[in-house]
């Protein structure tokens, strides 16, 4: 099975994912439950502003806390604004930083996977800074980095990243060193292709399945750690609405209304959760080995 | 060749007139998968003796191993269902039984060796401890009774030093000693049948050699009952009393072994004992034909033929053949075989 | 066996080193003037140059960094510029509280967590499969705060079986402890537990099928004693892997927990120091729970042989 896939051209071997994608969309519903709920959600956040919503930072005193009506579907918050269109705001920005690490993770790791994997000379020393920066818990990493550099989404965004690289740096590297030993790519470095051509024809294809997978889960973790960061005031800036930060804001005043904590909690997992599951399912597909096991 | 007349010279082992401890009858074993029903075994039928050798041939695929499996009862329900049949030990019914009465059987009455001792041991649990367990189980010995009979059975197979063996885990002993514990295992409740499933094929030729001259030894001390599992007719003719041939979930052929070798009936049977590689010093244009074998592979068991499952493959084949499935009846005294056109076969010659 | 676990710790030296040069940089790498990042937005002129003169920034790189490192193999890890106080004094009376917390939830994670995904790994396909896969997944999507809400809502509010918040020792009084401990670490625990169910199940999946499975119901074991003495025992060492390197996300989770249950340990340490760019406390923090984790991996790679009779150190 394999050997047929690794005969295909590229563009081949992609349709052949590509189908294989499809399929476990058939044999997998939940996977495409995963997909409707994240373009939903995506729908709600980015199409908020012409949703005929308030204002998410209207303030207005008079009406504060108050329970969900017709016309604060979610009620409104300490401040009296309406919490449903400041959840569906705030998914704009959990939404942008779980895709924006998820793919700037990526595709550092991507690099440096490949060169540690490749070039034996520098492997041992981008291994070992790998595995310390590993050894530093994420979340306190990332706290430490927005707490220097200042509140901002760009920076929640970096400070997000930076963790996650060494994590998929492994990942690339384990592939590598699996394919180098393989007999078409010694066949190939045998007949002279140059290294970068044996990257990108031979090895990249390969990390590619795998690295899918991977970005979905870090996307899931991103969209959560914001949240954690904005919770410990070491986040996205008040000014802007984001599940973490309205949560957050909200704490204090939990017990006299729940929603504010629940409604933003429930959106932000539901979207982890449909991350998740997306993320599962393209993995027994896109996975050989664990479709096989099944 | 020598072998041959050895085979004749051979006097059945087990006690002919006894009743057999394992019948099995009708018995089909079916898969619901999603590319429809696989009817792993198809209506088969056999039974053993006490002390008799009943070897299993067939190509990989053929039901062999699930029929094993279905004895055993070890096959996840479901995929797997019995649609029909009965395996009756000791006067009752295995397929009725319960799966606690199962346990009582399973181990104790019918035990079972594997093809590869490598990963049939545990390889985190000392082979004292593997041992024992089916003797405390089953027995209902201490634990320190259950480590001196364990000690013994090594012994029996002729495992030297036993009581530090006992101490020893799996990635200790080579491959042989493995499969001399995986017998040990198996004997440990002294068992009426013993199933092993391709005993041999995993271990190197003199291990081989020496593992199945133990089975012999001990179907001669103990009368156990065995059914043994295999593709390698080297070894059936070396180690059975009866064989029965399977092909496609179905049993094509039974006879006694000298038999079988003398006269097969069935096409299958043929290209079987043709595809084997023969050691000879004749090296003359006669002999130097090419290893037969068989065209063409079985058949996706989701979906066979109307007629004679290996008519297909089948020099022999006549209309007939691939309309109707042959039945299954007596060529010879005591020679069953399914097959429309025994009566036209060429006479045998290897 | 002893020479083997001094040269693993021997090698934990390196790491440790670029986790301390990489802390200490951290403050530096970031852009613009660090007495001014830490002094914060309203800081006058003066309080900047304080922060310089007591943090030695006037001095080049290399010194700060020297000194900063000799006091640290001395234990020393500098002094708060919020109270004043050592950090390893503020470190030390947030421990217990930390490690308490961290301890119960890891009991109370792992001894759940692994007969769920034994249960499901044999029961794989069916319902319960699904549903602890499902709730698996769950522990992963919620956030834990919002957990922590959900069990104060629930546990505290409508029962009334569980202290809102705060802390007892269990120097104290025990029962004071267990009530207040209770919510934490189950909170705490959600994401670890589903973490670990879903590892479990893999490997029992795997190893379900292995022969030596099928070689032990064909002796007539039942069940229970297949999937827990042969099938575990040999699940057991990709499970603890997963038990040490889930620390990490433990470790993220106190500092949230901590805060919304009012606990005063690390975390709270930890979010107070950020709030105030206390910068040589967040410093300190990180840097014994960065070495913390690394010595418990090491540990854990150290139980292998525990399980598998094949590792031999």
């Amino acid at each position: 099975m394999s050997l047929h896939v690794q005969d295909l051209s590229f563009g081949a071997r992609l349709k052949h994912r590509a189908r294989v994608v499809a399929e476990s969309f058939k044999r997998n519903p939940t996977m495409l439950f995963g997909v409707a709920v994240l373009l939903l959600m995506a729908g709600l956040a980015f199409l908020a502003p012409w949703l005929g919503l308030p204002d998410p930072m209207q303030q207005s005193p008079r009406d504060r806390l108050q329970s969900p009506s017709p016309e604060a579907l979610f009620g409104t918050d300490m401040y009296g604004r309406d919490l449903f269109s400041r959840v569906l705001h705030g998914g704009q920005v959990s939404l942008v930083v779980g895709l924006t690490v998820a793919a700037m993770a990526t595709i550092f790791g991507l690099a440096i996977g490949l060169v540690s994997g490749f070039v034996r000379r520098v492997d041992a020393v981008i291994m070992r800074l790998m595995d310390a920066l590993m050894s530093i818990p994420s979340i306190l990493l990332a706290i430490a980095l927005v707490a220097l550099w200042g509140s901002s989404v760009p920076n929640v965004i970096l400070a997000l990243t930076i963790p996650e690289i060494p994590r998929v740096v492994r990942l690339v590297r384990s592939v590598v060193l699996m394919l180098r030993d393989q007999l078409y790519v010694q066949a190939a470095i045998a007949c002279g292709t140059s290294t970068p051509r044996i990257l990108i024809r031979h090895i990249l294809p390969n990390t590619i399945p795998p690295l899918i997978v991977q970005a979905t889960y870090i996307c899931a973790q991103a969209v959560i750690f914001e949240a954690y960061l904005s919770f410990v005031g070491a986040g996205t800036p008040p000014e802007i609405p984001s599940w973490g930060n309205i949560m957050a804001e909200g704490r204090m005043f939990f017990f006299q209304s729940v929603g504010i904590i629940l409604y933003p909690g429930a959106f932000l997992a539901l979207t982890v959760f449909a991350i998740n599951t997306f993320g599962d399912g393209l993995r027994d597909s896109l996975d050989p080995r664990m479709q096989r096991r099944v | 060749m020598t072998e041959d007349t050895a085979l004749l010279d051979r006097g059945p082992s087990a006690d002919a007139g006894a009743d057999p401890v394992l019948q099995v009858e009708d018995l089909r074993t079916y898969f619901d998968t999603r590319d429809g029903v696989v009817k792993a075994v198809d209506g088969l039928s056999f039974s053993v003796r006490p002390g008799e050798i009943l070897s299993v041939v067939g190509e990989s695929g053929c039901g062999k191993s699930i029929t094993s499996l279905s004895v055993m009862q070890l096959l996840p329900r479901p995929p797997a269902r019995f649609a029909s049949g009965r395996i009756m030990f000791k006067g009752s019914d295995l397929l009725q039984a319960s799966e606690e009465e199962m346990r009582r059987v399973r181990g104790n009455e019918i035990s079972m060796i594997f093809q590869d001792p490598m990963s049939s041991l545990n390889p985190v649990l000392s082979i004292g401890d593997q041992l024992t367990e089916a003797i405390m189980l089953h027995q209902g010995l201490s634990q320190k009774q259950a480590m001196d009979h364990a000690a013994e059975m090594l012994d029996l197979v002729h495992i030297p030093e036993p009581r530090r063996r006992l101490k020893e885990y799996p990635h200790q002993l080579s491959g042989g000693m493995r499969q001399r514990v995986m017998i040990a295992m198996a004997l440990s409740c002294n068992p009426s049948v013993l199933i092993a499933d391709e005993p041999t094929t995993a271990l190197d030729v003199t291990i081989q050699a020496q593992i199945l001259a133990l089975m012999e030894e001990i179907r001669d001390k103990l009368k156990t009952a065995i059914i043994l599992i295999t593709h390698d007719l080297g070894v059936v003719a070396e180690m059975a009393d009866r064989v029965l041939v399977m092909y496609a979930g179905r049993k094509v052929e039974e006879a006694d072994v000298a038999e079988i070798f003398e006269r097969p009936q069935h096409p299958y049977t043929r290209g079987l004992m043709r595809s084997v590689p023969r050691l000879t010093t004749d090296f003359s244009e006669a002999r130097q034909e090419r290893l037969s074998e068989i065209p063409g592979i079985v058949p996706a068991l989701t979906n066979l033929p109307k007629g004679c499952t290996f008519a297909e493959r089948c020099a022999f084949a006549t209309d007939r053949c691939r309309a109707e499935y042959p039945a299954l009846e007596p060529k010879k005294p005591d020679h069953l075989a399914a097959c429309w056109e025994s009566a036209n076969l060429p006479d045998w010659t290897l | 066996m002893y020479a083997y676990i001094i040269r693993r710790l021997v090698a934990t030296i390196p790491i440790m080193a670029i986790v301390a040069v990489f802390v200490f940089m951290l403050l530096h790498l970031s852009p613009g003037d660090p007495a001014a990042i830490i002094a914060g937005d309203f800081a006058t002129e003066e309080q900047i140059l304080k922060i310089r003169e007591q943090l030695g920034l006037n001095d080049p790189l290399y010194i700060q960094f020297g000194s900063w490192l000799i006091n640290l193999l001395q234990g020393d890890m500098g002094q708060s510029i919020y109270s004043g106080l050592p950090v390893t004094k503020l470190i030390g009376q947030r421990l217990e509280p930390t490690l308490m917390l961290t301890l119960c939830t890891m009991l109370i994670a792992i001894t759940m967590a692994i007969p769920l995904g034994v249960i499901a790994a044999w029961k794989v396909g069916t319902w319960i499969d699904r549903a602890v896969m499902t709730l698996a997944v769950f522990g992963f999507s919620v956030p834990v705060f919002v957990i922590g809400y959900l069990l104060i809502l629930g546990g505290s509010r409508t029962l009334g079986w569980f202290p809102v918040q705060g802390y007892t020792s269990i120097l104290e009084s025990v029962p004071g402890f267990l009530s207040h401990i209770t919510l934490p670490a189950l909170t705490l625990g959600a994401v670890y537990m589903a973490l670990i169910a879903r590892m479990t199940r893999a490997t029992m999946l795997e190893v379900l099928n292995e022969d030596y499975v099928r070689t032990a119901y064909a002796k007539g074991l039942a069940t229970r004693k297949v999937l827990v003495k042969h099938a575990l025992k040999n699940a057991m060492v990709p499970i603890s892997t997963t038990i040490g390197l889930g620390v990490a996300l433990l470790i993220g989770g106190v500092v949230v927990t901590e805060s919304v249950f009012a606990i005063p340990g690390l975390g709270r340490l930890t979010v107070d120091a950020v709030l105030r760019t206390d910068y040589p406390v967040i410093q300190g923090v990180i840097l014994v729970f960065s070495f913390t984790y690394v010595l418990l991996n090491l540990l854990i790679d150290l139980s292998y042989v525990l399980f598998d009779p094949r590792i031999r150190y």
